[in-house]
């Protein structure tokens, strides 16, 4: 063809296609994008705990420890380190799984792109919801424990604005972690040959 | 859109061949030892033929097949598909040659579990960059030519094996392609669908004029193949016309695999 001097069409995978089959293929897979999500949703919940209890702790007039704040910061960017690690193993193994399917995509005249297209916007699918769920998960939990300790005095001082921003926050780090985290797994996917499409397990 | 090039070079005799093997040798590494798994395969396949390739497993059989579809490169030799040097081609290009050129049927069927049949059977309609609107009235045409007009938007796990095979079919002639590879497509399937499912394949070869390649032991294909080409031990046991076989399955049917 090109060696014809015949140009060579582009085969295209448009963004709304794509964003269907992603989407799909998270519910579909319901339990496997679970233990994705797994991931991304206890790595959030903890930072937005984190973050709440300081602010609880601030808004209460309590005098904090500034070597607190650097063991917590450390603590948060080893679990969402840990999380990223555990999201990228989920995320391999759903790759594995998929060979077939990727395989097949292939013969149909897929670029590798498209198969790393896929998996990206799937992983940010996950770790969007996984980002809200963590969210609410974190608040949640401390505004809750906070309750017990310290009784109804503890609603003055949760600042609204502040867990808005950290809904914003976690979705941002949480979309970013999970994206980062299917890299690895997005490329193993990308390199599957097209005759892994014709392989029969014995 | 759907316009195929005819404008294949003609032998000397004026027959077509729509895809030529030269003496394809492909060895594997297995360890550290080197395995042949085709050991020097001529063959010339005639535009719209039926041909099934046939042979105990570990024969090569699949091997072939793979180099025939361009999913695997030779060690040695080449396989042209309408004049052009497979060797030649690079990523993108094999992806166009897969999407425009060859129609693929898998023993497991393979459809995307997550699509509809008829999404399913669109996809490859829009990577070659069709319009949504075009893909789904070519679809359901394809999905109606298959005897599947009645089960567009059934996943594939609510579709019996041979409803899916059928999808699979319609979905491999979705760009009008010039070849449709075919793994062992009945290997999966009971005897009677299997019938059917070759059936299906003949009628299209007769009246789309599409050239069906076959790896298959099913003996079923035996009858409606224009050419059996038996492979063994990575080599072309024999080359056999469907006239001079009718009579020979008798002898066959012992053989192993």
């Amino acid at each position: 063809m090109r060696k014809d001097g015949r140009q060579v069409e582009r085969l295209q995978l448009p963004f709304r296609v794509a964003f269907h089959i992603s989407m799909q293929s998270v519910r579909i897979r319901f339990w496997r994008s679970v233990i994705t999500a797994a991931g991304t949703v206890l790595g959030i919940a903890f930072l937005v705990s984190v973050l709440t209890a300081m602010m609880i702790q601030r808004n209460s007039g309590a005098i904090t420890d500034p070597s607190e704040r650097y063991r917590m910061t450390w603590l948060v960017i080893m679990s969402l380190l840990v999380c990223l690690v555990g999201i990228t193993n989920a995320m391999l193994m759903s790759v594995t799984e998929r060979y077939k399917e990727i395989g097949t995509m292939k013969c149909l005249g897929a670029y590798d792109i498209f198969i790393v297209e896929l998996f990206f916007i799937e992983s940010a699918l996950v770790g969007l919801i996984a980002s809200v769920i963590g969210w609410f998960l974190g608040v949640f939990a401390v505004v809750l424990i906070k309750l017990f300790s310290d009784g109804f005095k503890v609603f003055g001082w949760i600042s609204l604005g502040e867990i808005f921003l950290y809904l914003i926050l976690s979705i941002v780090i949480g979309t970013l972690l999970s994206v980062i985290a299917t890299i690895i797994p997005a490329q193993v996917a990308a390199r599957m040959p097209a005759a892994a499409a014709l392989r029969v397990e014995v | 859109m759907a316009v195929q090039p005819q404008t294949n070079q003609t032998s000397a005799t004026g027959t077509e061949y729509i895809v030529r093997c030269k003496d394809v040798v492909k060895e594997y590494m297995m360890g550290t030892q080197v395995v042949r798994a085709l050991n020097g395969v001529t063959l010339d396949i005639v535009r719209g033929e039926y041909l099934s390739i046939m042979g105990p497993s570990g024969s090569g059989k699949s091997t072939l097949f793979n180099m025939i579809g361009g999913l695997d490169k030779p060690t040695s030799g080449s396989v042209f598909i309408n004049d052009v040097d497979m060797a030649q081609l690079d990523a993108q290009e094999l992806a166009f040659l897969r999407c425009r050129t060859i129609g693929y049927i898998f023993q497991t069927f393979n459809l995307i579990p997550v699509m509809t049949a008829l999404e399913n059977v669109m996809l490859p309609m829009i990577f070659g960059g069709l319009s949504t609107d075009e893909a789904i009235d070519r679809g359901i045409e394809l999905l109606k030519l298959v005897g599947l007009g009645e089960r567009l938007h059934h996943k594939p796990n609510e579709l019996s094996g041979g409803q899916q095979q059928r999808v699979a079919i319609a979905r491999a002639l979705a760009n009008n392609p010039q070849i449709i590879l075919a793994d062992e497509p009945t290997g999966n399937l009971d005897l009677r669908t299997g019938k059917e499912i070759i059936e299906l394949l003949r009628q299209l070869n007769k009246e789309q004029g599409v050239t069906i390649i076959s790896a298959t032991h099913d003996l079923k294909m035996v009858d409606v193949s224009d050419r059996i080409v038996w492979i063994r031990d990575g080599r072309i046991d024999r080359v056999e016309e469907r006239a001079a076989v009718e009579v020979r399955v008798g002898d066959v049917e012992g053989t192993p695999g």
